[in-house]
């Protein structure tokens, strides 16, 4: 992981009933997947404010990824279903700031999906990663990486 | 153990706690880099780790330290809060602060188990622990809302282990509601005619229990009835239940069949459904001799009535008791109950679904079921073992795994059909002398008395080929193949393929999870595996529980096992539900909404979002107010609060935003 | 839309007949074709076995010059199992094993062509029961082949691994486009057995073996007639006919290219149709 390679923080919001259980069980049964990815745990994707994504973007996080239950599954009836109109409209927004379309992603994961779970986070953080720093902010990285410089400043 | 000093600020002092999990944690993430990360944390009064923070002694070093260095906020790192949230709030109380003023990270889970890099492993838990530290300082004191526990209990499905839960539940004195959606009770153990290893009469052990059921004071039988609707929970469940017009009214029948007989079709015409289609059957039938309720039913989809309207109604005509009703309507009954048993059982594999044994095109080809009822006295050959055209096999060739370990079916194996096709080998071996094939990829025997009942057959010659059927069919090599189907197979012992001529072709069909699973786990809020089965709480440690409260497992809709097995998980079930209902109330976590009426514009969004209409308008106020008691703490309306007037406990805004300024704050 | 036939060797050389009688039946049914300009070999399955990343290229070639003659959603018609296998087969790694498949597009872009997902391969079987449909080939039968008992081969390759538009193993796309035009067919578990592949040529016993059973089955179920959809399968089957009646009795039974019947029933001369070139006349068990 210090090999000097980029490695980009993505802030996820899982859902407590299907997705972050799904990444328990990722774990119970020990998939292994990139480190990059830290869990905000919220009761439903429903849950999701908006503006949680742009501040974990605004404050240094490089992908936002939000998790909940499959349409139909949602453990509170439709929270899921808000949290895709909501996110629909949060991508058009970010899409004008300039801000890619990988960075921020919206993903159905069940309970007993651990495996997507794995697979999902490492589809990220290899695009994510692809794309490089988002650099809305200076921050100093770990392991001697170079600080972001924000594209904005770069001149 | 190490310990850090106490790094005195202000008036929030925090303690962490990483926990070792043995090696679980302590092999990927370096503990102490963690541990002293955390001490220098701003709030952070003492960061120790320990090897196992959920045992006595972890325990018991918080309670000291918040005895000893007033600590008022308590930060675990250690596994998932699925799994010992509610430990260490007890923890936290237990020594003398708000359950609530306490966070978890998961460090197990979600970085040890799944992080192949230590330095990764480690920069990953110091995130989260910053995180927890971070939002830790502004957690709320909170109170739990109690509220008491309806008294009676739903059981839904009547296989032996709905029977088992709700006679269990019956005796101990609760009121049970027990829907079964067939017409009977019974499930697939009525079908059977010996049980496994013991060789005892499944009906001698399964009806007395059915009778049971129906006369248990205790207990309110429904058949041919299904769920409709589930609200409300734990300890607080309003259910539909839909009852399906059998046009016969079930206080009247008294089951002597004279309405069977009387009926204008003077032999049963269609396929029998309890036989597989072996039988025929009436419009008008019995299910079979045990049915309980003892009630007949009319099939609308076969009855004359109901086809043409130009019956003359002989059965109508020869019920004494007048119980026909043809205007019978599906019937909604409301119950309120505090606990639900889900024992809604599984579905035998298609075999059609293998072309290459050739079910549903040589009639000789079986499943496993319709033998059952060949060889059961009571079925539709009272026992003989004769081939749809009459002959009696001196050659039967039994195929395992139909449907099970197979990637292009089910990678499962269903734990049940080696033991059941060494019964059938045994029964069909004992009635007919016929020479009997079993065709295996691993016998799998583990159960009291199962390996020993293997050896008996092993004696009785029954033969054994350990290589898995390519298939079944009717092309000959030989004169003797003439007339027969053949098994081919690979002999994996003698490294060669081998050509069976049979008369009978057995096929051990898995067990799938009932077709219609995924709806009945989301009308009780329950999870599915891939495969379809209601998945448990924890796989060791709730096996019975699952993610919704107040909602239990029993039986083969948690995944395929066998009777002994499912009559073990339905007492568990049962005493589960009973634990919660005589605790008489429950907890309710304090992650309501509230509004912050001050800041709330009266715009009337959140009224829209909450699906439990929880919200209300108070119009005098002009501004929204939450019913806690209705509210199940989604927080989908505090998302949508344009003034952040609405706000959830545990999670509020000002929280989650600690919690990601945390998760990104560390360097 | 015009469908881009892809004959690879066979049908330019032993499954001529195959060529002749397909085509035949197109223009009859007014399917528009024409031929992949400078196809190459698809590689076989022999190719596969030497170099896996040099074989698919070879077939993707294919399907890159495909498109650039018919479009992104170009219909390349492969009536050879094996290339028809091949080519889906090349089309499955590129997009199911993207190192390899990176690979084979680098390729193909050195030589200044491009890989096309949405290219499709299909059998002519498909094309008739789904693009035409068993209503219009009936209505299209002016001469029936009332009376004839046919037995509907499919050999192993068309429908294994790759079962897209008909049953692994038990397939019927055949067994309906004959009885659509008016041949009965008899059913038999063979439809999908091996016809012994290159065996009839390496272990020449064991190839004999397996092509005896498919005739005698087939015989013994009442069919006066075989018909193929590949043409190595119609090879192994017919040719070898005086060798298998020496070792195990007679065994003499006409094997024709399902087109072929297909085009006596839509009322084509045999000659369109290079009936002439089977060994064994049909005549024989009429």
């Amino acid at each position: 992981m210090s090999d000097g390679t980029f490695q980009p923080r993505i802030v996820a919001f899982f859902c407590n009933w299907c997705t972050y259980t799904a990444a328990d069980l990722a774990g119970i049964s020990r998939m292994s997947y990139a480190a990059n990815v830290r869990v905000v745990r919220l009761m439903c994707s429903g849950r999701l404010d908006p503006q949680f994504v742009v501040a974990a973007l605004r404050q240094g996080a490089d992908g936002v990824l939000i998790g909940g239950c499959h349409p139909g599954d949602c453990h509170y009836q439709v929270g899921n279903h808000k949290a895709l109109r909501r996110f629909t409209l949060l991508k058009r927004l970010l899409g004008q700031l300039g801000i890619e379309d990988e960075r921020v992603r919206l993903e159905w994961i069940a309970a007993s999906e651990g495996d997507k779970v794995q697979r999902v986070i490492n589809e990220m953080v290899a695009q994510v990663r692809a794309l490089g720093p988002l650099g809305l902010t200076a921050i100093p990285r770990p392991h001697g990486e170079a600080a972001a410089v924000p594209p904005c400043c770069a001149e | 153990m190490a310990t850090l000093g106490p790094n005195q600020g202000d008036a929030v002092r925090i303690g962490v706690y990483i926990c070792h999990c043995g090696i679980n944690i302590a092999g990927k993430v370096d503990v102490a880099d963690v541990t002293q990360f955390a001490a220098s944390l701003p709030g952070v009064v003492v960061a120790r780790d320990y090897k196992f923070m959920c045992s006595d002694p972890g325990q018991e070093l918080i309670q000291q330290d918040i005895r000893e260095h007033g600590l008022n906020r308590i930060v675990v790192a250690s596994c998932s809060p699925l799994m010992h949230e509610a430990t260490f709030r007890r923890a936290a109380a237990e020594g003398g602060i708000n359950p609530f003023f306490f966070q978890m990270a998961n460090i197990r889970e979600h970085v040890s188990w799944v992080t192949a890099d230590k330095a990764a492993a480690t920069e990953k838990s110091r995130a989260l622990v910053a995180a927890a530290v971070s939002r830790v300082g502004g957690h709320e004191a909170l109170e739990r809302q109690r509220v008491a526990v309806k008294p009676d209990v739903l059981v839904v499905g009547g296989g032996i282990a709905g029977i088992h839960a709700a006679l269990t539940l019956a005796d101990s004195g609760k009121t049970v509601y027990l829907v079964e959606r067939e017409p009977t009770i019974g499930g697939h153990m009525a079908k059977f005619d010996k049980t496994f290893p013991t060789l005892d009469c499944a009906a001698c052990i399964l009806t007395p229990k059915m009778s049971l059921v129906r006369q248990h004071p205790n207990i309110t039988l429904w058949t041919y009835a299904e769920v409709a609707d589930v609200s409300g929970y734990v300890g607080n469940f309003s259910v539909t239940v839909r009852r399906k017009p059998r046009y016969v009214i079930e206080d009247r029948c008294v089951g002597c069949n004279a309405c069977v007989e009387a009926c204008v079709f003077k032999e049963g015409k269609f396929a029998d459904e309890f036989n597989y289609g072996l039988a025929k059957r009436k419009p008008v039938y019995m299910p079979f001799p045990q049915a309980t309720p003892s009630v007949v039913l009319i099939d609308p989809a076969t009855c004359l009535h109901f086809k043409t309207g130009k019956c003359k109604q002989a059965c109508k005509a020869a019920c004494e008791r007048d119980a026909i009703d043809f205007d019978q309507r599906d019937e909604l009954v409301e119950i309120e109950v505090g606990a639900i048993v889900v024992a809604t059982g599984f579905q035998p594999f298609d075999a059609e679904r293998v072309p290459e044994y050739g079910y549903g095109q040589y009639p000789g080809v079986y499943t496993s079921l319709e033998v059952e009822r060949l060889v059961n006295a009571s079925g539709p050959t009272g026992g003989e073992i004769t081939l749809r055209d009459g002959r009696v096999p001196k050659a039967v060739g039994i195929i395992h795994c139909v449907g099970s370990r197979d990637h292009a079916t089910n990678k499962y194996c269903s734990r049940v059909c080696c033991m059941y096709s060494l019964k059938l080998a045994h029964l069909v071996k004992e009635r007919t002398g016929a020479e009997i094939y079993n065709f295996y990829i691993d016998m799998r025997t583990p159960g009291k008395g199962y390996e020993e009942f293997y050896d008996k057959l092993l004696e009785e010659g029954v033969h054994f080929i350990r290589g898995r059927a390519a298939e079944v069919t009717d092309w000959t090599m030989t004169p003797d193949e003439e007339g027969k189907l053949v098994i081919r197979a690979e002999d994996t012992l003698i490294g060669a393929v081998r050509r069976i001529p049979v008369d009978m072709v057995v096929l051990s069909v898995g067990l799938e999870a009932q077709a219609d699973a995924g709806e009945v786990r989301r009308l009780f809020n329950i999870s599915c595996s891939h495969e379809g089965w209601f998945l448990e709480r924890h796989p060791k440690l709730a096996p019975v529980s699952t993610f919704t409260d107040g909602v239990f497992l029993a039986g083969a809709c948690q995944g395929p096992k066998d009777i002994p097995d499912t009559v073990a998980q339905a007492g568990a079930a049962a005493a589960e539900a009973m634990a919660l209902i005589d605790k008489g109330y429950v907890e309710l976590e304090p992650n309501t909404a509230f509004i912050d009426e001050e800041r709330c514009s009266g715009c009337k969004t959140c009224i829209a979002m909450c699906p439990y209409s929880a919200i209300s308008f108070i119009a005098d106020a002009r501004v929204a107010r939450v019913n806690e008691a209705l509210c199940k703490g989604c927080g989908t309306c505090v998302a949508a609060c344009p003034s952040a007037a609405a706000q959830q406990h545990l999670f509020t805004d000002d929280q989650i935003f600690d919690e990601i300024a945390g998760v990104l704050s560390y360097v | 839309m015009t469908y881009l036939y892809y004959p690879g060797c066979s049908l330019k050389g032993t499954g001529r007949g195959y060529e002749e009688s397909l085509l035949a039946v197109f223009d009859a049914l007014q399917l528009p074709w024409a031929e992949v300009k400078d196809w190459n070999c698809c590689g076989a399955t022999a190719y596969m076995a030497v170099d896996e990343v040099k074989a698919f290229t070879l077939a993707a070639r294919n399907l890159a010059i495909a498109r650039e003659q018919g479009g992104e959603t170009a219909q390349v018609i492969a009536p050879c199992s094996a290339c028809y296998l091949v080519l889906c087969k090349a089309q499955h790694v590129i997009h199911d094993a993207p190192e390899i498949g990176a690979r084979i597009t680098d390729a193909l872009g050195a030589a200044q062509l491009t890989y096309g997902p949405r290219v499709q391969v299909r059998h002519p079987l498909d094309v008739l029961i789904n693009d035409v449909g068993t209503e219009r080939l009936a209505a299209a039968a002016t001469a029936p082949l009332r009376g004839r008992r046919v037995a509907c081969y499919y050999g192993c390759q068309m429908v294994r691994p790759y079962a897209t538009f008909d049953d692994q193993y038990a397939p019927t796309s055949m067994d309906r486009v004959l009885r659509a035009m008016g041949a009965e067919t008899v059913d038999w578990p063979l439809k999908t057995r091996c016809c012994g592949g290159t065996l009839t040529g390496t272990i020449e016993d064991v190839g004999l073996r397996l092509n005896y059973i498919l005739l005698r089955e087939a015989k013994k179920r009442g069919a006066d007639a075989i018909a193929t959809a590949c043409p190595l399968c119609q090879f192994n089957l017919e040719c070898y006919q005086d060798k298998i009646s020496a070792v195990y009795g007679a065994s003499r039974l006409p094997v024709l290219y399902f087109s072929q019947f297909m085009g006596m029933a839509l009322g084509l001369s045999e000659a369109r149709l290079g009936i002439q070139r089977n060994f064994v006349p049909l005549a024989a068990a009429v």
